[in-house]
């Protein structure tokens, strides 16, 4: 073992904690579809059930005063980076007590005391805020880092090869986190991109990339925690491509025509997150039922806390616009 | 006081913020060594270093996103777009996130946007707009069209200490054009507080940046008839000072509104209605506005001076309201 992989091994029972936050995610996502689809959460809704490892095994290596930002598909990485499922689900019923006091929604998750920088809803938007919290710890010379999630789709857009070339040639602190899980919405990646391997996207700007298996919660954090080393050591931004599956329409309600419904059925089978850690922890039955069930408690807590949350007074639309 | 060009305000504005606050950085293309599209950061790499004068690549999209980002963090930066015309590639981080973020988060934006603007020197279609009143319609945005050397490094030190994105729109043809005096020490000029550039009785005119002096010089020809014109200088848009505006009006009865951008949803039309809903039985005469015509800016000198409003019409249009 290197000394590298001794700082980056998760002790065993992290693995475990790992396991429980994923479940919160798998629980609390199946229960926004749900909700959705019951008409009690309004507007529109992405889940990120199949990419649960790549959200906790990332949040975990993060150091505190690291910051992230988020894409449309927050949930998972608002709830991995530690916003109560509480808060997170009255954000998604439009309550006060959100953590966006009801004023952002599922798209537009915020905790900055939490070091959750933001989700914007227009893909690959998020990129320039990371890229610009990296030069102000760059200038401030603080030892932090700022990793910036987006998708496979974010990297055709502007500001992604904007932020990509600047971060690289001012050496900024920055872990840029494709989860590259294959679909840009309805359009497969082969669709979108002229090249399938997407650590191609780092070279052209002479970025360290790393590649993982976003399916598998260990390595993803070694990874990440490997690429938060190099950046905080001001060597320069990483590009972080994690291989993941979106085991889930892209939004709720969407049919999927697009996508081979045996290809889909297969990948549910074979690459969910959470089947291959509880495999690798050798849980037991009874043990595993248990956790379902925690998770499962904790789940309804937040939406019955977010049934009983305070609607934002009509008054109050005009607070705020101004700082 | 020492009498200094608009364009040496603002670049004294600018040293002087960063020698008084560490946060206070700028950044933009060729802003280093160059010294800036304008030479308006000249001078500012050598006292203050690479990191604080930051040349970017051509990349507007990341250079208002990383502004943005940075501001949240606590940082003061000042990005200057080499021509206002680029914010239209930065349109989606400063109308999407940034104007959003405190309504969205509730976390401050503390950053300023440096906006060379304007006519009258044919830059063509792409280097010669005025598009303030685009983002008076964002809610989260302010706008600042400061006119002369004196509101430029006021209103300059003031956006620095707003703690909202603030849009300083700096007119490139003021730039060398005007002077005038321009205190050494650290002023400010609050927000939506207009300036009487002259009193008058008989008409008010509405205006702002290098307008102000289109504006004064039809004055002139018209006092020489007997009209008396209260020229009133906006300075900034959003806010913009209405109570000057309808204290004014209820002197003069009549109202004309003048401005370098199209005619069409431009800043007149809002300051017409909000006229016409607050002041209506104070008027005289209809609301009149001058204005660029509802067309792309254009190359040819000939074709850009029929574009820009000229001295003869505005005098044309103030002839008729005191006629009226």
């Amino acid at each position: 073992m290197t000394e590298l992989d001794f700082m980056t091994s998760p002790q065993s029972g992290e693995l475990g904690r790992f396991l429980q936050q994923m479940l919160l995610i798998r629980y609390f996502e199946q229960q926004v579809e749900e909700r959705y689809r019951d008409a009690e959460i309004p507007g529109f809704v992405h889940v990120a059930i199949g990419q649960e490892a790549v959200a906790v095994g990332a949040c975990a290596a993060l150091a505190p005063g690291d910051v992230i930002t988020s894409t449309h598909r927050s949930h998972a990485h608002a709830l991995a980076k530690g916003t109560p499922a509480r808060a997170v689900m009255a954000e998604l019923y439009g309550k006060v007590e959100g953590c966006s006091r009801g004023r952002g929604g599922s798209m537009h998750l915020y905790d900055v005391e939490r070091g959750n920088l933001g989700s914007s809803a227009v893909v690959g938007g998020a990129l320039g805020i990371a890229t610009g919290a990296a030069l102000s710890f760059s200038l401030r010379s603080e030892p932090r880092v700022a990793l910036a999630f987006f998708g496979d789709g974010a990297t055709a857009s502007g500001l992604f090869h904007e932020s990509m070339n600047l971060a690289q040639l001012w050496k900024l602190p920055v872990v840029f986190l494709c989860e590259n899980n294959r679909w840009a919405e309805s359009t497969p990646l082969a669709q979108h991109s002229p090249i399938t391997d997407l650590t191609q996207r780092a070279q052209a700007f002479g970025m360290t990339a790393l590649e993982v298996d976003g399916q598998d919660v260990e390595a993803v954090y070694r990874a990440t925690a490997e690429a938060l080393a190099h950046a905080r050591s001001a060597a320069g931004p990483v590009f972080l491509l994690a291989e993941t599956y979106r085991l889930a329409p892209h939004n709720v309600g969407d049919q999927q025509e697009y996508r081979d419904k045996e290809e889909y059925e297969l990948t549910r089978a074979t690459q969910d997150p959470i089947a291959k850690l509880r495999e690798r922890l050798a849980l037991s039955d009874e043990r595993f039922d248990e956790l379902e069930r925690e998770a499962e408690a904790a789940v309804a807590d937040a939406v019955d806390f977010a049934r009983h949350g305070t609607d934002p007074d009509p008054q109050t639309l005009l607070e705020d616009v101004y700082a | 006081m020492p009498e200094k060009t608009y364009l040496q305000a603002i670049s004294d504005g600018l040293r002087q913020e960063m020698r008084r606050d560490e946060r206070v950085f700028v950044l933009g293309e060729d802003v280093g060594v160059y010294g800036g599209a304008f030479k308006v950061t000249v001078g500012l790499l050598e006292e203050f270093g690479p990191w604080r004068v930051i040349d970017a690549p051509l990349s507007e999209i990341a250079i208002v996103g990383g502004a943005t980002g940075s501001a949240l963090m606590g940082l003061r930066p000042i990005a200057e777009l080499q021509f206002s015309d680029f914010v239209s590639c930065a349109w989606d981080q400063l109308v999407t996130v940034a104007a959003k973020q405190h309504f969205r988060a509730g976390t401050p934006v503390p950053m300023v946007l440096r906006l060379p603007s304007g006519g009258g020197f044919s830059g063509g279609p792409f280097h010669s707009q005025s598009p303030e009143s685009a983002f008076t319609h964002v809610p989260g945005l302010k706008v600042v069209c400061p006119a002369t050397p004196h509101d430029a490094k006021g209103l300059l030190a003031t956006a620095v200490d707003d703690p909202n994105p603030v849009l300083y729109f700096e007119h490139k043809h003021l730039y060398r054009r005007i002077k005038g005096e321009v205190p050494d020490e650290r002023y400010t000029i609050p927000f939506g507080k207009a300036r009487i550039e002259r009193a008058g009785d008989d008409i008010t005119l509405v205006t702002w940046g290098a307008m102000v002096y289109t504006a004064a010089e039809a004055a002139d020809e018209l006092q020489a008839g007997g009209v008396s014109v209260e020229i009133i200088d906006l300075r900034t848009l959003q806010p913009w000072d209405k109570q000057a505006v309808l204290e004014s009006v209820a002197k003069t009865s009549k109202l004309l509104i003048l401005h370098e951008d199209t005619r069409t949803s431009g800043f007149g039309a809002e300051i017409a209605a909000q006229v016409v809903e607050e002041a209506f039985e104070q008027l005289d005469a209809p609301i009149r506005r001058v204005a660029a015509p509802d067309t792309p800016i254009p190359f040819s000198p000939q074709l850009e001076k029929a574009y820009i409003p000229q001295v003869e019409d505005v005098a044309s249009a103030l002839r008729e309201l005191a006629a009226y």
